[in-house]
């Protein structure tokens, strides 16, 4: 078993590394496509501003290994940023993206009381089903911090909402692609969950 | 909802947790890395470290230090003190740190913020600030630098608005006034920040009660409240604190 994380210069892989490390997985941290095409698994992470993190994409030519890599029904995971650019675009500096799902990732409104970024603890409404919330309590609390979230335009994508401001879809799923806006490697117990049940998969 | 965080505060000398009054008198309350790793058990939702060795060359230390509570802890964490570089800062961050705290340093230098916050993100720049009332200030409060010893002509609102402009993520605010008493947080100017800025404010010195969190949070509408004395001497437990907060409407984290 081979899992890649994907590094494209896209904030800080560290957190990353350390929660698979702890638990046990056998994983590289890749900026090759080759390498990310031949993986069993992918982790698709990162922080930080759509077009910068598209324009690095772009030049490396990951843009289309990781859409190859989609298209191959092998298990991904995105994280974070990695749950708003494999969208079709992006509010933020109104960016093409990915189009692996359809939908936009958008900004949060503007509203007193509301700080932006959403920054800390929130909980996770989930029904139970998707495998990658196995032996995790419905609004167990996740850690966010984010301006931007994900909006599949399928409802059937979306499988997890979480309330700030409007409630918004914190996990989406398509075929074999799930993607969080939370950071599960910060998230302690639940977070570490998670990624378990990721590592755990065998396909879908 | 978004939780209110109990952010607990550890201020780190070579190598070791200590704990001052007023940044007088320090005492060694143990190993950063152990209770880092205990208090994430207990459930804090956040820690910071604030480096209080003097020297650079001891600076390798608090790196060792961050890497080793990155491998134990798996909640955001943010690490602070002296850090006046961009390389300074990507050392802390490689190292495992969600986010780098400047005080003094931005003062100095404002850009310091702007460079960090577009190299790494916002999410990873936070403003450390002490301030000190001080009536003839525009907003009543001076901010102050170097621990508290040296005075500057910045007003406290008025700068805390300039590091959201320039790319901060969070402002963690220290009052001076209130720092070690264990009498409660400055509830005015924490509001007055909240009020006045964008982004999260964390409300930093003078916790000693419990009653003092609640207030910070239902009376200066707080983000989060950071707190150390109160249960590095065991005089309260996460436990305790939490399901108080609990109990008076605070949405906290109990479940971890």
């Amino acid at each position: 078993m081979s899992i890649a994380v994907v590094d494209y210069n896209a904030g800080n892989l560290r957190s990353v590394e350390t929660a698979l490390k702890h638990l046990r997985a056998e994983f590289f941290i890749t900026s090759d496509p080759d390498k990310i095409l031949k993986a069993d698994k992918l982790i698709f992470p990162g922080v930080g501003e759509a077009r910068a993190a598209m324009k690095v994409l772009h030049e490396t030519n990951l843009d289309q290994a990781i859409t190859d890599y989609y298209k191959s029904g092998r298990p991904f995971l995105g994280i974070c940023l990695g749950s708003q650019i494999i969208l079709d675009s992006s509010e933020e500096s109104r960016t093409a993206c990915l189009g692996l799902i359809p939908g936009v990732a958008r900004r949060f409104p503007r509203q007193a009381g509301y700080k932006v970024p959403h920054m800390g603890w929130n909980q996770v409404l989930h029904n139970g089903s998707h495998y990658l919330f196995k032996g995790i309590p419905d609004a167990a609390s996740f850690y966010f911090v984010h301006s931007y979230y994900p909006d599949p335009y399928e409802q059937k994508a979306r499988i997890t909402d979480t309330e700030y401001m409007i409630k918004f879809c914190s996990t989406l799923s398509v075929n074999n692609l799930t993607a969080v806006q939370f950071h599960p490697e910060k998230s302690g117990k639940y977070g570490l969950k998670l990624l378990q049940n990721f590592l755990a998969a065998r396909g879908i | 909802m978004l939780e209110k965080r109990i952010i607990i505060c550890l201020d780190v000398r070579n190598g070791r947790t200590t704990k001052g009054i007023k940044f007088k008198e320090n005492i060694d309350i143990g190993d950063p890395v152990e209770m880092a790793r205990f208090y994430y058990e207990q459930g804090v939702d956040e820690l910071v470290f604030y480096d209080i060795t003097a020297s650079a060359e001891k600076r390798k230390i608090m790196i060792d230090v961050v890497a080793r509570v990155a491998e134990n802890i798996f909640i955001p964490f943010s690490v602070g003190g002296g850090i006046g570089s961009i390389s300074e800062m990507r050392k802390v961050l490689l190292a495992g740190a969600e986010k780098v705290s400047v005080n003094s340093q931005a003062v100095r230098n404002p850009s310091l913020i702007e460079e960090g916050a577009s190299l790494f993100g916002q999410q990873c720049i936070v403003l450390g600030m002490d301030v000190l009332q001080d009536d003839s200030m525009p907003s009543n409060y001076r901010v102050v630098i170097d621990g508290g010893r040296i005075p500057t002509e910045l007003d406290a609102l008025a700068w805390a608005k300039q590091a959201e402009n320039l790319g901060a993520g969070e402002i963690v605010l220290n009052s001076i006034d209130a720092d070690g008493t264990q009498e409660g947080y400055e509830l005015t100017v924490t509001r007055l920040l909240t009020e006045q800025v964008g982004i999260p404010v964390v409300a930093s010195g003078g916790a000693g009660k419990i009653e003092h969190i609640l207030d910070v949070f239902t009376k200066a509408h707080a983000d989060a409240a950071l707190i150390a004395s109160m249960v590095h001497f065991g005089t309260f437990t996460l436990a305790q604190i939490k399901s108080f907060l609990h109990k008076n409407q605070i949405p906290v984290r109990l479940d971890f």
